[in-house]
C-alpha cells in the first residue's frame, strides 16, 4: 500500500482529506450525521448561523469535540468586516482557524480576491490560521502565501451550482505552483468530481450544497470520502494520463530499434 | 430578462401541468440554492402617525385611528415580549412620518432593540443616504422599501398627498440605500393595486438593475396582497392564490439567490403550501399594530392589516420541522458596522 504523507494545517494532522460544510442541512440530525459517516476532521461554519446564547439547536453542539471548527466568514463584503467576524468568532471561544469568504456580489457569491488577501494579512498577523476561499488566480494565490495563508482554497465552481471542476485547469496551476495545501472548495456536486480534483492533486476538497441537499445526507457524506480518498490513492499511484485516441506505444522513435533489412 | 408578454402567458396560463413544473423548477433551486432552512422574523411596529395619504392603508393620514408612538420604555417591554419567543430578526416598523418619527427616533429605537436581537430591519419612510448611511452606522443591517406599484397613473391615484406622492423619490429610494453602506434590502410590491403582470415586469426589471450596479447587497423581496381593510371603501385587483404562487416560483428562477419573504397576511393552509417553492422568510405570530404584543388589549388595536396566520412561533417551528425545514433563528452576528471606501465609492 502507498503511503501518503499526513494532510497538515498549522501543524495540525488530519487523516481524513474531506472536509464538510454545515450549511443548508434540513436538520441537525442529518448534519450530525454526516459528519459521522463521512469521518471528516474538519468543519465549517458560519457564525452568523451560530446561535451563541441559545445551547438547545445551538449548531456547535452537533459537532463532536475531535473535530476541528473553521469559522468562516459569511456575509462579509471587504476585508475589515471578515477582521471583525473573526475577532467575534474567537471571543466567541470558536477558537482561531478562520475560513475567509469575502463577497461583494450576491447574484454569483463570487470571492473577492484583493480584499480576501488584505484580510488574510491582518488576521495571520494576529495568529489566525487563515484559509482563504479564492477564485483561483495565480497572482492572488501568491499574495495569499505571502500573507501567511495556512492553505488555499479555489472554487471548483460557483458556490451551490454542483457543476463541480469548471475552473479546473486553472486549479492545477495553484497546484503546481503553490506550496501550501490546495483545498477545492465550492460547485463540487458528486462524488465522481469530488476524485477528479483530488486525483490532479488537490491536497483536499470540501463540500456542502450537495450533501446537505441529497436525499440521504449521510450515504452522499460517506461516498464523498470515499472517492476522496479514492482520488488521492490514485494521485499518489501517479495516474496515467489520458489519451484522445489508440496510440502506438513507439510511433515516433520505433526506427531506431529496427533492424536494417537493406543491407 | 423575461418579456412581458411572457410574464402575462404565465400568470392567466389555466394549464396545471405548466404551473405544477413551475412549482418543480422553483423547489428544486431554492433547495439548490438555500437548502431546505427558513429563517423566522417579527415585525414590531414602533408608530403609525402618518403623514402620507394612500387610499388602501390603515394608517393613512385622514384616517381617524388613534395615534400612538412607543416610548423608550414600551419599547422595552414590546422588545423583550418578541426576543423571549426566541426572534433574533426583527423588522420595526411605522407609518411614514417625517415629523412624528425623525432619523433621531429611529436611531433611538435602534439602540434599544440592539440589546435584545442580532439582526435588526426597518421599514419607515424613505430617506436620503446620508440618514441611511447613519441607521447603518448605528447598527442596522436591513431597509424593506415597497415601491409599492410602478405604474405612475396608478401610483398617483392612490397616493394622494404626502411625501410618497413623489413616485420617482420613492423609484430612487434603493439607490440611495445602496449607497449608504447597509447591506440588505427588501423590494417589494403591493399585488392588488395596479395590472399585475405589469407591475412585477417593471419590478422585475428594477430588481436586476440593481442587482447589476449594486452587487454587494443582499436582497430579498415580498409580495404582500393588498387587503380590504374595515372601514375603508378601497377594493384592490384580485390576486388569487395560483396567480401569487406563480409569481413567488416565476421570481425564483428568476432570480436564483434572492430571499423571498412570506408574511402572517397570507392564511396558514397558503403558507404551509408554499414552503419549500422559494420562501425563504417567514414571520411568526405577527402582531401588526403599535404595542399590539403587550400595550394593548386586541380590541384597542389598530392594525395596519389583518393577521391570517395566528400560529404561534412554537407551532410554526413545528410546522417547518414536520414538513423537513430547519427553522432558522440566528443568521445574522452582529458586528460594528463601519463605512469603507469602497462603500462611498459607490
Amino acid at each position: 500500500m502507498l503511503q501518503d504523507s499526513p494532510f497538515t494545517i498549522a501543524g495540525r494532522e488530519f487523516k481524513n482529506r474531506f472536509l464538510l460544510g454545515t450549511g443548508k442541512f434540513k436538520n441537525k440530525t442529518d448534519l450530525s450525521d454526516s459528519i459521522a459517516a463521512s469521518g471528516t476532521e474538519l468543519v465549517t461554519v458560519a457564525l452568523r448561523r451560530i446561535d451563541l446564547e441559545r445551547h438547545q439547536e445551538n449548531i456547535l453542539e452537533y459537532i463532536p469535540k475531535h473535530v476541528t471548527l473553521l469559522t468562516n466568514t459569511s456575509g462579509a463584503r471587504n476585508a475589515q468586516e471578515a477582521v471583525r467576524i473573526a475577532h467575534l468568532a474567537r471571543e466567541a471561544g470558536c477558537g482561531n482557524w478562520i475560513k475567509i469568504e469575502v463577497i461583494n456580489d450576491s447574484k454569483y457569491l463570487l470571492p473577492d480576491n484583493n480584499e480576501t488577501i488584505k484580510a488574510t494579512e491582518i488576521l495571520a498577523k494576529e495568529n489566525f490560521v487563515v484559509l482563504p476561499y479564492m477564485y483561483p488566480d495565480l497572482y492572488a494565490a501568491r499574495e495569499l502565501v505571502k500573507a501567511g495563508a495556512a492553505t488555499v482554497m479555489p472554487l471548483g465552481s460557483l458556490i451551490g451550482s454542483n457543476q463541480g471542476l469548471k475552473t479546473k485547469e486553472f486549479i492545477k496551476i495553484l497546484i503546481d505552483e503553490i506550496d501550501l495545501p490546495i483545498v477545492v472548495d465550492a460547485g463540487i456536486g458528486s462524488p465522481s468530481q469530488a476524485a477528479e480534483a483530488m486525483e490532479m492533486g488537490a491536497a483536499a476538497l470540501l463540500a456542502n450544497t450537495a450533501v446537505a441537499t441529497a436525499g440521504n445526507p449521510a450515504g452522499l457524506a460517506k461516498a464523498f470520502s470515499l472517492a476522496v480518498a479514492a482520488g488521492r490513492l490514485a494521485y499518489l499511484s501517479k495516474l496515467p494520463q489520458q489519451k484522445v485516441s489508440a496510440e502506438a506505444s513507439s510511433a515516433l522513435t520505433g526506427f531506431l530499434f529496427e533492424h536494417d533489412h537493406s543491407q | 430578462m423575461i418579456t412581458l408578454s411572457e410574464i402575462k402567458n404565465i400568470l392567466t396560463n389555466e394549464n396545471s401541468r405548466e404551473t405544477e413544473q413551475l412549482a418543480k423548477d422553483a423547489q428544486r433551486l431554492s433547495e439548490q440554492y438555500f437548502g431546505r432552512t427558513i429563517s423566522l422574523y417579527a415585525p414590531l411596529y414602533l408608530s403609525n402617525y402618518c403623514s402620507s395619504h394612500c387610499t388602501y392603508c390603515g394608517f393613512h393620514s385622514h384616517n381617524r385611528i388613534k395615534r400612538i408612538k412607543l416610548t423608550d420604555e414600551q419599547m422595552q417591554t414590546e422588545m423583550a415580549f418578541v426576543a423571549k419567543r426566541g426572534i433574533q430578526n426583527i423588522l420595526l416598523l411605522t407609518g411614514e412620518s417625517y415629523k412624528a418619527t425623525p432619523l433621531s427616533y429611529l436611531k433611538s429605537a435602534v439602540e434599544i432593540a440592539k440589546n435584545y436581537f442580532p439582526s435588526i430591519s426597518l421599514e419607515v419612510h424613505p430617506m436620503d443616504t446620508d440618514e441611511y448611511r447613519e441607521l447603518f452606522l448605528s447598527g442596522v443591517d436591513g431597509i424593506t422599501i415597497y415601491q409599492e406599484t410602478y405604474n405612475r397613473e396608478r401610483y398617483a391615484q392612490v397616493h394622494i398627498s404626502g411625501k410618497k406622492s413623489d413616485y420617482d423619490y420613492r423609484r430612487e429610494t434603493p439607490k440611495r440605500i445602496a449607497r449608504s453602506g447597509i447591506r440588505q434590502i427588501s423590494l417589494g410590491i403591493l399585488l392588488g393595486l395596479s395590472d399585475v403582470a405589469e407591475d412585477i415586469y417593471e419590478f422585475y426589471n428594477h430588481l436586476r438593475w440593481m442587482e447589476k450596479y449594486f452587487p454587494g447587497i443582499e436582497y430579498s423581496v415580498s409580495f404582500p396582497r393588498l387587503r380590504t381593510i374595515k372601514g375603508m371603501g378601497f377594493v384592490p385587483c384580485d390576486v388569487t392564490d395560483v396567480t401569487f404562487i406563480k409569481i413567488i416560483c416565476l421570481t425564483r428562477i428568476l432570480f436564483p439567490r434572492v430571499g423571498i419573504n412570506l408574511s402572517t397576511r397570507e392564511g396558514s393552509r397558503l403558507r404551509d403550501g408554499v414552503l419549500g417553492l422559494g420562501i425563504t422568510r417567514m414571520s411568526a405570530a405577527s402582531k401588526t399594530s403599535v404595542g399590539g404584543y403587550t400595550l394593548l388589549a386586541p380590541e384597542d388595536q389598530e392594525p395596519q392589516f389583518d393577521i391570517q396566520d395566528e400560529r404561534s412561533v412554537e407551532e410554526i417551528v413545528q410546522l417547518l420541522k414536520t414538513k423537513n425545514f430547519d427553522p432558522v433563528f440566528t443568521d445574522w452576528r452582529r458586528i460594528e458596522n463601519k463605512v469603507t471606501d469602497a462603500i462611498i465609492k459607490k
